[in-house]
């Protein structure tokens, strides 16, 4: 028994309130499906039934669009960007009012530690929201009107598919934009955590954004490809994994509508021999077991100074000691439970080839809890470039260590992945740091830190993770267009 | 209610409610977070449109300014380092206390400009998205007027703007607080800080809006407000060499001031001016209610360019 | 050490590695995420009480005023008496008799500031006269300050001489066998960089330290979390290296039990639970002692409690 043991520190569930069973959330109102089923989501940390949602069918999504479009060709449409302006103020505001409800719900729904839902999924979410709100009356400044000097026009009816990783944050860096240069969406949540977005829906109505504006559909893939799918949609949002990017780009093919895509990733994490050592470690950490390493962006490569290997090796073990896993409630909580059975399933699968392939596996000593699902945090050393483990988007707490030489080599082995979504570097010197910017085929880099999310900062992928950016100027681009006539 | 309605549904009670003596407000000086009368002690008397007794506003002096901008610059070192982002969110909340007192608003502004109750309405409901539409520049400005420069050379090069410093601000003469708002805004988002010398003849509304600015998360010394006759305190403030930068909006339609003397007081220490838009003493101000464009947020930034060697 | 110059000094405290910034400052906020409750708040406050270094440290300071410092250090709760002593007195070296007669038949240490505290502006001569006299009169511990003037300008032979040469004082003056154990102050507030507090952190280390210390407690900012956040990988690297464990005592600006929570949280998870004991982790404070009585009277009751029920020391 370690000397000082911190007590449970348990965040309480009463702050919200979860319905037995969620309809969908079309023109404005909860509804009952026309042709769906309803199914069950439960809390991956101890598998408890949390509620039943529905299962939209193709009918379902028919009425959403439709009710999108009817918006678009209505109130929304006609309305100046001021105002649209101050419904997403209101918006954030109620986001910022319900904070802890909406932390408490998505740590239940997802599985993350409440501490990592609370300071950095919540403030985030409202904080996108802040962000885009100033955008609405402001777009003819943003550098996308194509010289004319007038402000872009919305696109129409946005279909939006996000991911069960970061479910509110991923629904406000879709919705924000999309409302803030005028369009309305359809927006479907992960089968796995559909929560959070459905209480969105309520801040919706309290904030008397009318009907149709934004419609929540619950369901799984299916649903998904029905929406991708509808013709009423003039643009599609993605963020998921490269296999479904691909099939949706195949099928938009030959048709007028856009996408933007926002798929998977290998990152490298660079530590040179010359980097703040300690900080580097938090980084490394911070890059792969934040959110149990279910991040696009996660830094699940290691590539360190041959020189250094050893030592910030043995720094890390150390440090994993330290980590936390347990109940995603617990204020004390470092890393939480994965995310389904079935992401369980897929993780131990790679790790299992990991070691089949010959690396060295080594996990930190922690006791995991009987009920739930859950993977203890490991590091694979003696990885090479042509091992599974480090070319295979795992999506879990498993890292990766390769060691490099020069900075040339680093940069050859950070970019030799068909993706290219982030990359982190790890060194005092500030001439290293941006070459090394300039040679990573990567759409983030994050020098001297990790994992770094801001409304203000473009956010999206090099090669097969995907085209288009989130957030920043460049990030309303997806949503606007500058044609005179659709 | 209108007096007339009260009067329609009179009963005892009523008749006793007209006879109430209302408990009316002083209007002070705002400088460094708190509400000081002038050091000089003297007053003014303001007057509605139809030359009524309003109040007595504070008549403020040299020192005053002097006072205010010492507190703007002890304020300056901490809001230009503020994030953008909260600087919007303390913005916000501002707009959200005016909404709350949109009533009291748009009585002083009848009362200031003899505009009718829906038209006054009408203002403060300007002043207010006018004032939401500067708070959500805060966090965009640096993405507009900022940006990488593809020098021909192994270097990273990137120009920024910042807050010049302590802007001093002659609100307009004649919107009390439309105007007010449109100058006053621009110049602490981008993390100014601001010595605002209001309308001499309609002051009142800015004694408002720095209640308003008490009561929000703006912090003390960041926006200081000073009532009084616009030639008397507008030289010293163009002439004070801890001022960085002036607009001289409030010079147009001010009595016995002349805004090129005032630029030309400005030039000892090179302040950025920012040149009233209209001439003349009758001069018809701006049309406040159009939208700005990015001028005034421009008026006051300084753009930096930061070079450094990329090599491996 | 006939081999140290200031130029190897300097290549060796240069050489090291940097410390960013806002990643140390961003670590040390998370660890303050940290909630402590029930049981382990409990045993957390005792704990930090039987760490303190109990304070007066003022120009007014008199014979009557540490004796009541050394009552409360013995009883620091007159209503309880399960509560823990405090690990020392800390006070000026001409008070050290005043302390030792009052702290008789305790174990608590009384312990010396010298070296010409706070400022370290005097003389070598003057700084060991004052070491020496404080180790005369029975002070158990010194808390030296480091000559600052001479770290920013880069004399580093000099700083690691003069803790050198106070080391040897204490073990010369030994009265009871074991040398008193030396504190070095670097006064962080005025070091200003993380990487200044790590090279002072492994100068002080090299030249014999038995703790390293942030501040005098005059000059703001104090300790901070940060701060100790690299003292504590300084001291966990030095042991990882020579064998040799050396302690760390935060000081000034620790006023709340939320801090004192947040310190201790952070020895445990950056240098280990082999730093959680008083022989290797102090607080230097005054008005913290009576925040942790009122939060464990709280913990006692169940209700809040008040400044009448803690004593003014």
């Amino acid at each position: 028994m370690a000397k000082f043991e911190y007590a449970p520190a348990p965040e309480s569930r009463a702050v919200v309130t979860i319905r037995p069973s969620y309809g969908l959330f079309i023109g404005g109102e909860f509804v009952e499906s026309v042709d769906g089923s309803m199914f069950k989501t439960i809390s991956p940390s101890s598998e408890e039934v949390l509620a039943e949602v529905t299962e939209a069918g193709e009918a379902d999504v028919e009425a959403a669009v439709r009710a999108a479009r009817t918006a678009f060709d209505g109130s929304w449409g006609r309305l100046p960007g001021a105002e649209r302006g101050k419904y997403l103020f209101r918006i954030a505001r109620i986001l910022q009012e319900r904070a802890r409800e909406f932390a408490v719900l998505e740590s239940l729904d997802n599985g993350k530690p409440i501490r990592e839902s609370r300071d950095v999924d919540i403030p985030l979410a409202a904080a996108h929201f802040f962000y885009h709100a100033g955008w609405a009356d402001k777009l003819e400044h943003a550098g996308l009107s194509g010289g004319s000097g007038r402000p872009p026009k919305p696109l129409g009816v946005v279909g939006q598919v996000i991911p069960w990783n970061f479910p509110l944050l991923m629904l406000s860096w879709k919705i924000a934009p999309a409302l803030a240069a005028g369009n309305t969406v359809v927006l479907k949540p992960a089968e796995t955590t559909p929560l959070t977005a459905l209480l969105f829906a309520e801040v919706c109505q309290q904030a008397d954004l009318p009907g149709g504006v934004v419609n929540i559909l619950t369901g799984a893939g299916q649903t998904g490809r029905h929406l991708v799918e509808h013709p009423g949609v003039d643009k599609i949002a993605f963020t998921g994994s490269t296999l479904v990017g691909k099939a949706i780009a195949g099928s938009i093919a030959g048709t007028r509508k856009r996408a933007t895509l926002e798929l998977g990733g290998k990152a490298a994490n660079i530590v040179f021999d010359d980097a703040a050592i300690d900080e580097a470690v938090e980084g490394i950490v911070n890059g792969i077991f934040f959110n149990q390493g279910h991040v696009c962006c996660a830094g699940s490569r290691l590539l360190v100074q041959e020189n250094v290997a050893d030592d910030v090796i043995m720094r890390l073990k150390r440090r994993l000691q330290t980590l936390r896993v347990g109940d995603p409630l617990d204020k004390n909580t470092d890393v939480g439970a994965i995310n389904s059975a079935a992401q369980l399933a897929r993780i131990r699968d790679l790790a299992q080839i990991g070691e089949a392939e010959g690396a060295t596996r080594w996990s930190a000593p922690c006791v995991l809890p009987e009920r739930g699902f859950w993977f203890a945090p490991t590091v694979f050393t003696d990885v090479s470039q042509s091992h599974r483990i480090a070319q295979d988007e795992i999506f879990g707490p498993v890292l990766s260590v390769l060691t490099f030489r020069t900075p040339q080599e680093a940069v050859a082995k950070a970019n030799n992945t068909p993706y290219g979504l982030s990359a982190g570097i790890w060194t005092e010197k500030g001439s290293r740091i941006l070459w090394m910017a300039d040679q990573l085929r990567a759409g983030v880099v994050w020098a001297n830190t990790f994992n770094r999310f801001d409304p203000t900062s473009p956010f999206g992928g090099y090669k097969e993770s995907g085209y288009g950016r989130e957030g920043g100027r460049h990030g309303l681009e997806a949503y606007v267009t500058t044609e005179a006539t659709r | 209610m209108s007096p007339t309605a009260a009067r329609h549904g009179a009963t005892e009670n009523s008749a006793v409610k007209d006879q109430r003596i209302k408990v009316r407000k002083t209007y002070k000086l705002y400088i460094g977070g708190t509400f000081p009368r002038s050091e000089s002690g003297r007053t003014y008397e303001i007057s509605d449109s139809r030359g009524t007794f309003l109040a007595n506003a504070a008549m403020g002096s040299r020192k005053d300014a002097r006072d205010a901008v010492v507190a703007a610059r002890g304020a300056f070192e901490k809001w230009s380092a503020t994030t953008a982002y909260n600087r919007g969110q303390v913005l916000y909340r501002v707009a959200e206390l005016m909404e709350g007192r949109r009533a009291q608003f748009a009585t002083e502004v009848v009362a200031a400009e003899g505009l009718t109750p829906a038209r006054a309405d009408n203002v403060v409901s300007q002043a207010i998205d006018r004032w939401v539409w500067y708070a959500g520049w805060s966090d965009k400005i640096a993405q507009v007027l900022g940006g990488v420069n593809p020098v021909a050379g192994p270097y990273f090069n990137i120009s920024v703007p910042e807050p010049t410093g302590v802007v001093a601000v002659l609100a307009p003469q004649r919107s009390s607080l439309l105007g007010l708002v449109s100058v006053l805004a621009p110049i602490v988002v981008s993390g100014n800080t601001a010595v605002a010398l209001t309308s001499e003849q309609r002051p009142l509304p800015a004694v408002t809006l720095s209640e308003v600015l008490a009561n929000s998360d703006v912090p003390a010394g960041v926006i200081n407000v000073i009532t009084g006759r616009t030639a008397e305190v507008a030289p010293w403030l163009a002439a004070h060499q801890d001022v960085n930068a002036i607009d001289l909006a409030g010079a147009a339609g001010a009595d016995d001031l002349v805004w090129a003397e005032l630029e030309r007081a400005s030039a000892e220490n090179l302040k950025r001016v920012l040149r009233p838009d209209v001439d003349g003493a009758d001069a018809v101000e701006p049309d406040w209610s159009r939208t700005p464009d990015l001028t005034r947020i421009k008026a006051y930034l300084e753009t930096k360019t930061v070079w450094h060697p990329k090599s491996r | 050490m006939g081999a140290l110059t200031n130029a190897s000094l300097t290549r060796w405290l240069h050489g090291l590695p940097g410390v960013d910034r806002v990643g140390a400052d961003a670590r040390a906020a998370g660890l303050g995420t940290r909630s402590i409750k029930t049981t382990a708040k409990a045993w957390a406050i005792d704990t930090a009480i039987s760490m303190i270094d109990l304070t007066t440290l003022e120009g007014a300071d008199t014979e009557r005023k540490v004796h009541s410092l050394c009552a409360k250090a013995k009883a620091p709760d007159p209503g309880d008496p399960t509560t823990p002593q405090v690990a020392a007195v800390c006070i000026y070296a001409d008070m050290v008799p005043a302390a030792v007669d009052a702290l008789k038949g305790s174990n608590i240490h009384v312990a010396a500031v010298t070296s010409a505290f706070p400022s370290g502006r005097a003389t070598m001569a003057v700084k060991l006269t004052d070491t020496r006299d404080a180790l005369r009169a029975g002070a158990h511990e010194i808390d030296m300050v480091i000559d600052r003037g001479a770290f920013l300008s880069g004399r580093y032979l000099q700083v690691f001489d003069e803790i050198a040469a106070i080391k040897e004082v204490c073990a010369k003056e030994a009265t009871r066998g074991d040398p008193a154990h030396l504190k070095v102050i670097f006064e962080t507030g005025e070091l200003v960089t993380y990487d200044n507090v790590r090279r002072a952190s492994w100068l002080a280390m090299l030249a014999g330290a038995n703790f390293i210390k942030t501040s005098t407690g005059k000059v703001s900012p104090a300790a901070t979390l940060p701060v100790t956040l690299i003292m504590l990988e300084a001291v966990r690297d030095w042991r990882v290296l020579t064998g040799t464990q050396i302690g760390v005592k935060p000081a000034g600006g620790i006023r709340t039990t939320k801090d004192a929570m947040k310190y201790l949280v952070m020895v445990n998870e950056v240098a280990g639970e082999d730093w959680i004991d008083p022989a290797w982790f102090r607080f230097g404070a005054s008005s913290l002692l009576n925040d942790l009585l009122l939060q464990r009277q709280k913990l006692a009751t169940g209700h809040y409690s008040g400044a009448d029920y803690v004593t003014i020391d």
